[in-house]
């Protein structure tokens, strides 16, 4: 990986509260990176670091081989698009546009010209001298992005820019922005607490949480392989089993969960030793389920389980299939769903199978991880057994 | 969207104060310009005559200088409220919620001392026997003979001091609503401390700072008590005039010609800033210009 950004050692508190700890980040030039992770988890704070606004206790910030740490905001060749996007209210498009480059000094010709540029990239030359106050969120949101833009920036810094809009306008706005990325093919980095807009927009994503890095890589490599229980539920929705390794077998290796009847094959990537007691994560869609039983096979698991819940979401329908004490969520997009399916129904049993390789074995889990999964509506499926034993 | 009978509750609300306006200060002020026109009568009361030779008297050249120095002491007194009420404001909305509150409670709090005391006791700090006098004599600032009652610079100096709570409070409350991460933007995109300031927060408070000229000029102008204490005659303002001439010459229609006079002088300008609002509000292509 390449380091034109890179963060080195980052600690900052505010007061007793611990928001960054030794928080370590190395970015490559022209991509978008992504900081990704749960409202409080620093991630802001980072970026105000980076952007100039606060200075970190402890650590460094290199843009492009000069230390920038304690430089101030003004002399740091870093924008921001702020998250209310904060233009001028009382300066019109235009001179919201221009600011930048008047604090730079340049002459008003080359100014005007640089400005005309932009706001055709961003489509808003017909409302250049409407006041800032009076646009729509997302023009507001093109506007900060030139504002920004302008400068020419070695890093463009970008503070969760989309969470002001609506769904709509968002996926549109995450479109645009990958658009002017590839346009002007400087580095973005990202802030956002949506793991759809990261996993869509980013080259790279680093997950936080509490003020540490989880996991960082491709949007791939951070979906399909979460080291630990905190990437893997707050990224998309996973199921977790509680197991214990029984055999290795080569690159694979073999274990118990409680209630399944045969013993599960899993790929065993981390190399973990027999008799380690592990979490696996197994994601919803990776899950096949059918009335009948599949055609057996030597990396394939298989267990039968009753119909809890069924959701249907148009590309997808959810089930909720009960096995033993575990509710597993399975997600099945649909092929030929009324012609020649035969339709699952609450209350089937049914065979649900996965292929050895479509699940993890997690390095660090924390129980606590398990609320960021969605779980149907508890009133509804708790089964008879479960409210008399509370009862008690 | 369209908002039924919006005109007519406004009009309803605003009634009452439209009264109060009319009835205690528009009325008074149209009989005073009228009185202007009359002739006095012996006994101090008003004649039954018109005239226009009561503004004859603004020929006397004694009114000439007390005119000048009321402007410029009282635009002074504006210049230096503002210098100091600004960065009072921008520190008090950036105080936390606590500090803030005192610091305003300090700002309130010599309002529960009657102002003639307030400015009786200037007198007494400036007395020549008195606590300043004695300190600047010691380092040797000042000598036995110069005094520091009765020069317009006193009268400046407890100008600025009663006034400056006038200037501070609007300022601040335009301040605590301006959003502070727009300076963080103006030094994101290179803005040095003071141009963002300059560029960004005072535009942003850009009505406080009108009402606060507003507030602070007007009685300014019109000031008449902190001239008659600290002032002595070389610090005379066309407030000790009018009265002078209603008290003392006891000619009614003499005091009103000064007083249409600080009124023109608070009019004017103050058109003109209404005049420019409306062209902005309204847009260009409705008012030409």
């Amino acid at each position: 990986m390449g380091d034109f950004l890179v963060f080195e050692g980052i600690s900052k508190s505010f007061g007793e509260l611990k928001v960054l700890d030794n928080v370590s980040l190395s970015i490559e030039k022209g991509t978008i990176f992504s900081i990704l992770g749960p409202s409080g988890c620093g991630k802001t704070t980072l970026l105000r670091i980076c952007a100039g606004f606060e200075y970190p206790d402890r650590g460094r910030v290199i843009l492009d081989g000069k230390d920038i740490t304690s430089d101030r905001p003004n002399r740091r060749r870093v924008n921001t698009v702020f998250q209310n996007y904060s233009l001028f209210p009382h300066m019109t498009v235009r001179e919201n546009i221009s600011f930048g480059l008047q604090m730079a000094g340049f002459d008003r010709s080359r100014i005007s010209g640089e400005v005309d540029r932009y706001l055709e990239l961003i489509q808003m030359s017909d409302q250049a001298d409407k006041k800032a106050t009076k646009l729509s969120g997302g023009q507001m949101q093109r506007v900060a992005i030139a504002r920004a833009l302008i400068n020419k920036p070695q890093v463009l810094l970008l503070d969760e820019p989309l969470a002001a809009l609506d769904l709509k306008l968002r996926q549109r706005m995450l479109v645009e922005l990958d658009w002017i990325h590839d346009e002007v093919g400087i580095t973005f980095l990202y802030v956002t607490h949506d793991q759809g807009e990261a996993m869509s927009i980013s080259d790279h994503i680093a997950v936080m949480n509490k003020g540490r890095i989880e996991q960082q890589g491709t949007p791939v490599q951070v979906y399909e392989a979460p080291t630990n229980s905190f990437v893997a539920a707050f990224i998309g929705d996973t199921n977790f089993f509680e197991t214990e390794i029984t055999s290795i077998e080569d690159s694979y290796c073999r274990m118990n969960i409680k209630d399944f009847a045969d013993g599960v094959i899993v790929y065993n990537d981390k190399n973990f030793p027999q008799g380690s007691r592990v979490y696996l994560s197994i994601r919803p869609e990776k899950f096949v389920i059918s009335h009948a039983e599949p055609e057996s096979h030597r990396k394939r698991n298989m267990v039968r389980g009753v119909v809890e819940e069924i959701i249907y979401m148009g590309t997808h329908t959810v089930f909720w299939v009960r096995v033993g004490d575990y509710r597993i969520q399975v997600r099945q997009s649909h092929d030929r769903f009324l012609l020649d399916e035969k339709i699952i129904e609450h209350g089937n049993t049914v065979c649900i199978s996965w292929h050895a390789d479509n699940c993890y074995i997690l390095d660090r889990y924390d129980e606590r991880d398990e609320s960021l999964l969605t779980l149907p509506d508890d009133d509804v499926t708790v089964a008879p057994e479960n409210i008399i034993s509370a009862g008690k | 969207m369209k908002r039924p009978n919006s005109k007519i509750p406004e009009l309803a609300l605003s009634l009452p104060t439209m009264g109060w306006l009319v009835v205690l200060f528009i009325i008074p002020t149209i009989v005073i310009l009228l009185i202007a026109f009359r002739t006095g009568d012996p006994y101090g009361g008003i004649g039954d005559q018109w005239t226009v030779e009561n503004f004859s008297e603004l020929a006397n050249p004694v009114y000439r200088g007390i005119m000048v120095r009321t402007v410029v002491l009282s635009v002074l007194t504006t210049a230096i409220c503002l210098v100091l009420g600004v960065p009072a404001g921008y520190c008090l909305a950036r105080a936390e919620k606590k500090k803030r509150d005192f610091l305003l409670l300090l700002i309130i709090v010599p309002f529960w001392i009657n102002f003639l005391i307030r400015i009786f006791a200037w007198k007494v700090v400036l007395h020549p026997e008195g606590i300043v006098k004695n300190f600047l004599l010691l380092i040797g600032i000042v000598n036995d003979q110069t005094l520091l009652l009765y020069r317009p610079g006193t009268v400046l100096l407890v100008m600025v001091y009663s006034y400056i709570p006038f200037a501070v409070l609007p300022i601040y409350a335009a301040a605590e609503k301006f959003d502070f991460s727009l300076l963080d933007a103006a030094h994101d995109l290179g803005a040095n401390w003071y141009r963002a300031f300059y560029r960004v927060f005072l535009p942003g408070i850009r009505q406080g700072i009108l009402t606060a000229i507003l507030v602070v000029f007007i009685p300014a102008l019109g000031s008449y008590v902190i001239p008659d204490i600290v002032g002595g005659p070389g610090g005379e303002m066309i407030g000790n005039k009018i009265a002078q001439k209603t008290f003392i010459d006891r000619h009614l229609p003499h005091a009103s010609v000064l007083s249409s006079l600080l009124v023109l002088a608070v009019m004017i300008p103050m058109t003109a800033s209404l005049f420019m609002k409306r062209r902005k509000t309204v847009g260009r292509g409705i008012i030409p210009g």
